[in-house]
């Protein structure tokens, strides 16, 4: 017969490893019907007797509340299986993978009764604009001293790319020139590209080096940008002959991050 | 004569309503679109819901509709007016949106299969799937360096939500605008029409 201290050992024991199971269950949408709701009670049963200390009916406590949440899971459970919405995951995964996108597009269409709204100015965007407003520095105060975003971004002469390794030392014009056919051999019938598919490339610097390219290319009138930005997209498409760019035309800066991480993302997409 | 009276006076005060009804309605006034039940009935009146059925009337012949989405599960039988208080009321399209018109409201197909595929595997999963699921099944749609993106703006919008473990389940949006068994339907239906051919 354990004593009373071996007990109460055991019995926290075994209950956190309750708390850990039904933890699990609810954190990683698990199955809710592997914790044996009965099989629990009993034990929680069996040790309830020796808890005498606050901490130790807190623990008791805290088992029955996550034990508590699994039951709801598992009615939750029942009740969507009694649902129509019911259906079997894995035939409607199949059925998705097997359905090509514009299929699948044009049946969400049939499904989809887009929410009609005017924005205007209400009291919370008017509330966020003054919170902007009162965090603004004066004007004087932010010609005179350079945001540190700034100075962190610096900038990258020709020479300092070809000490970097990045650039060659090949004559720059040529290289643009040689650059410029390549984005026009591979636009194909469209007469564009996906910015990230024409300057990712197999590695980081690689990557770099085209982005900084194209920014030449685009700047140099040999290509533009087309940015979608409620799509997230943009597209570079040459031009046939280069444009000059009018003095009189306002031009605009149009920055593009290519992070590491944004690299590791495309090459992940390349590769699938 | 005063029941002609009494008449053009009701008639007189239902017209304010809706105008007071549209204007709640359409324009946002709060971070999220649309208007609580209670707020309906401290603006116009405990019988705001006989106003919005004149209303959804109307709008019916320029292809809109006021919609109700309830806390929780959609009642089975008429809805009581507390269940009314609590729900939530949005103008939405009644019929349905053509590939073209929504390349304008800035969705490729792309992406509207890439949502279609996220909102019904979730309804498959109970409400509820992980994240990476999501990603792998979309995977199959979409070229692999957008799932990521596309899932963000997703949860941007409001059509599905994140917790802090990585699983992602239906938000406010998809609630307000997709009708979610006629998707599941749709999508089994399809199924059987090919098995029917087979």
């Amino acid at each position: 017969m354990p004593s009373k201290r071996q007990m109460k050992k055991l019995g926290s024991e075994h209950l956190q490893r309750i708390i850990d199971l039904c933890k699990s269950v609810e954190d990683r949408g698990l199955d809710p019907f592997i914790v044996d709701v009965d099989d629990i009670i009993a034990v929680v049963r069996k040790y309830f007797p020796v808890w005498g200390l606050p901490e130790e009916l807190c623990l008791d406590a805290e088992a029955i509340h996550r034990l508590a949440s699994v039951i709801k899971l598992q009615s939750d459970w029942v009740k969507h299986q009694s649902t129509s919405l019911y259906t079997d995951p894995f035939l409607l995964e199949d059925k998705i993978r097997r359905l090509d996108k514009r299929e699948l597009a044009n049946l969400f269409l049939k499904t989809w009764h887009s929410i009609v709204e005017l924005e205007q100015i209400s009291p919370y965007s008017l509330a966020g604009a003054i919170k902007y407003w009162e965090g603004l520095l004066p004007m004087s105060e932010r010609w005179q001293r350079p945001s540190p975003l700034e100075r962190e971004i610096g900038s990258a002469t020709r020479e300092d790319m070809i000490r970097e390794r990045i650039l060659t030392d090949k004559a720059f014009s040529e290289e643009l020139e040689n650059f410029w056919e390549e984005l026009k051999q591979r636009v194909g019938e469209e007469g564009r590209i996906r910015y990230w598919d024409f300057i990712g490339a197999g590695t980081y610097p690689e990557t770099i080096r085209r982005a900084y390219m194209t920014s030449f290319l685009v700047t140099y009138g040999y290509a533009t940008l087309e940015v979608y930005r409620l799509e997230d997209e943009i597209f570079i498409k040459p031009f046939e002959k280069p444009v000059s760019l009018q003095a009189e035309e306002q031009l605009v800066s149009i920055p593009v991050s290519v992070s590491f991480e944004e690299w590791m993302r495309w090459k992940k997409g390349e590769q699938d | 004569m005063e029941e002609g009276r009494t008449g053009l006076r009701k008639k007189a005060y239902y017209t304010r309503q809706i105008k007071r009804a549209t204007h709640l309605l359409f324009y946002r006034h709060h971070r999220k679109p649309g208007v609580k039940g209670w707020e309906l009935k401290r603006k116009l009146g405990s019988d705001y819901p006989k106003v919005l059925n004149v209303l959804d009337r109307h709008l019916e012949n320029l292809d809109l509709q006021v919609k109700t989405v309830f806390e929780g599960e959609k009642p089975a039988e008429k809805p009581t007016l507390e269940q009314l208080d609590r729900a939530r009321f949005y103008i939405t399209l009644r019929g349905e949106l053509t590939p073209k018109e929504t390349k304008m409201m800035g969705w490729r197909i792309d992406d509207i299969a890439g949502l279609a595929t996220s909102i019904s595997y979730i309804i498959s999963k109970k409400g509820k799937a992980s994240r990476e699921e999501v990603e792998e099944l979309l995977r199959n749609k979409l070229p692999g360096w957008r799932v990521g993106t596309n899932i963000d703006r997703y949860i941007r919008y409001g059509y599905l939500a994140e917790d802090e473990n990585k699983q992602l389940f239906l938000d406010w949006r998809t609630r307000a605008e997709i009708d979610q068994k006629a998707l599941v339907d749709l999508l089994l239906g399809t199924e059987s029409e090919e098995k029917s051919i087979g």
